[in-house]
């Protein structure tokens, strides 16, 4: 538990050190929602039927854009080598660093949600179940993503990889968040998709770990 | 204890070197010599376990450290041809971060250890600033700071560890090596420069990487 802390607290460390790789994650979500009137026409019904939808698949790719490096500038510098040997299972150095992963990217995205949601004239209800999917299925995106990552880590156009490697696995995840929304939307209860996508989180959890950590070894090799 | 017993590295279709058997007991330091591309790194990536061997075994105190794992790693210290610390971190927090993961508690008593094993290595003055400003050899000092504290390694790796350092700095890592070794450490290091090491030092050359290519496997 005190290593995954202690990378935990690195990798925010280093985050904060390199505030612009955040806020260009953050800056792309922004753009890719905005964009979306510009594309569809201004129509207030049409848009608050889509913004959910719009919104997770703008906070998918979002997540996709910071994951290639999740791996990549500690297998730079050599500092990923020192992960792999140190005395604590590597297990619990990757959930770490997908943790900060999501602290860093799908925690901000989750809370900017609420103001695009009420941009694009969600009322309270919609608004408020789009936070709470977003809440409990960007873990899984964290998770999922960073399996991608160690598996890519090393080859060339690693980044464009990741993204054909791990957008198919995160549909269920974006099937249950926009469907959340609508649900809510047409009148039913969201509770039901909500525990899906908690569901899904959990098992990234349980499972994507000792993926990552095994996918790593074979990258370093 | 290290033993290697009959090794073979291949990286893609070349054969590196094979039948390489070495032991090393406790006090003993390995050079490993070799021209360019024989290996070297390699081997020593091989000895840590980060590369599975194509051929032979590494033993640590008689058990594959293929199986022995985080047993083994937590015995083990390397520093690699890259520096393995971070641009952006200071000096001290690279140190500190290196400890914490070899098992040390992220406590008052790490932080003066890290602090006094900079100074030993004559960065003093230059804990508090971000790595990314020091030169070649100051960052190479801050990395192999790490041996200073992390009492429970018994057996160093060290891939071309004096390389961009001063001939201050090569005493200060040659004396440091001088005295593991008295501890029963076990050293297993690279170099290109005629360092005078303190302790008895085992050569170990490894063939020129010019050898025909194995036939297809």
């Amino acid at each position: 538990m005190r290593i995954w802390l202690a990378v935990v607290r690195r990798d925010l460390l280093l985050a904060s050190r390199r505030r612009s790789d955040m806020a260009n994650t953050l800056a792309f979500f922004i753009v890719v929602v905005s964009l979306v009137p510009l594309g569809v026409g201004p129509e207030p019904a049409l848009l608050r039927t889509i913004t959910p939808g719009m919104v997770w698949i703008a906070a998918l790719l979002a997540a996709m854009l910071s994951l290639s490096r999740l791996f990549a500038d500690d297998h730079a510098d050599g500092t990923l080598d020192q992960l792999l040997l140190g005395r604590e299972p590597l297990v619990l150095i990757v959930a770490a660093k997908a943790t900060a992963h999501w602290l860093l990217t799908g925690l901000p995205l989750t809370l900017l949600a609420l103001p695009l949601g009420v941009v694009f004239d969600l009322d309270g209800g919609s608004c408020a179940t789009l936070v709470a999917s977003l809440l409990l299925g960007t873990p899984a995106l964290s998770l999922i993503g960073a399996v991608g990552a160690a598996l890519t880590l090393g080859l060339r156009g690693g980044g464009v990889l990741v993204s054909l490697l791990v957008l198919p696995l995160t549909v269920p995840v974006l099937i249950f968040g926009a469907g959340a929304v609508e649900t809510y939307a047409g009148g039913l209860s969201p509770q039901a998709h909500l525990l899906l996508l908690t569901g899904l989180s959990v098992a990234a959890a349980a499972l994507a770990p000792w993926a990552i950590a095994a996918a790593l070894r074979i990258s370093v090799e | 204890m290290l033993d290697v017993l009959d090794l073979g590295c291949v990286r893609g279709e070349r054969q590196l070197f094979a039948g390489l058997t070495l032991h090393a007991a406790p006090g003993a330091c390995v050079w490993i010599a070799g021209e360019n591309g024989a290996g070297k790194t390699s081997l020593l990536r091989t000895l840590c376990g980060l590369m599975a061997p194509a051929a032979g075994e590494v033993r640590w105190d008689g058990s594959d450290v293929r199986t022995l794992r985080e047993d083994y790693w937590s015995t083990l210290l390397y520093v690699g041809h890259l520096n393995g610390i971070k641009d952006d971190l200071t000096a001290l927090e690279n140190v500190r971060l290196a400890a914490t993961l070899n098992g040390a508690a992220a406590d008052a008593a790490n932080a003066e250890n890290a602090a006094a094993a900079l100074r030993r290595l004559g960065l003093a003055g230059r804990e508090r600033v971000a790595t990314r400003t020091l030169s070649q050899g100051q960052k190479r000092r801050v990395a192999l700071a790490r041996l200073c504290v992390v009492p429970a390694a018994r057996l160093w790796i060290l891939d071309e560890p004096f390389t961009a350092l001063d001939a201050a700095g090569v005493a200060a890592i040659a004396a440091l090596i001088g005295a593991h070794q008295d501890k029963g450490g076990i050293v297993v290091l690279t170099t290109h420069q005629e360092v005078d090491l303190p302790g008895p030092v085992q050569r170990v050359d490894l063939a020129g990487g010019d050898r025909a290519p194995e036939p297809a496997r």
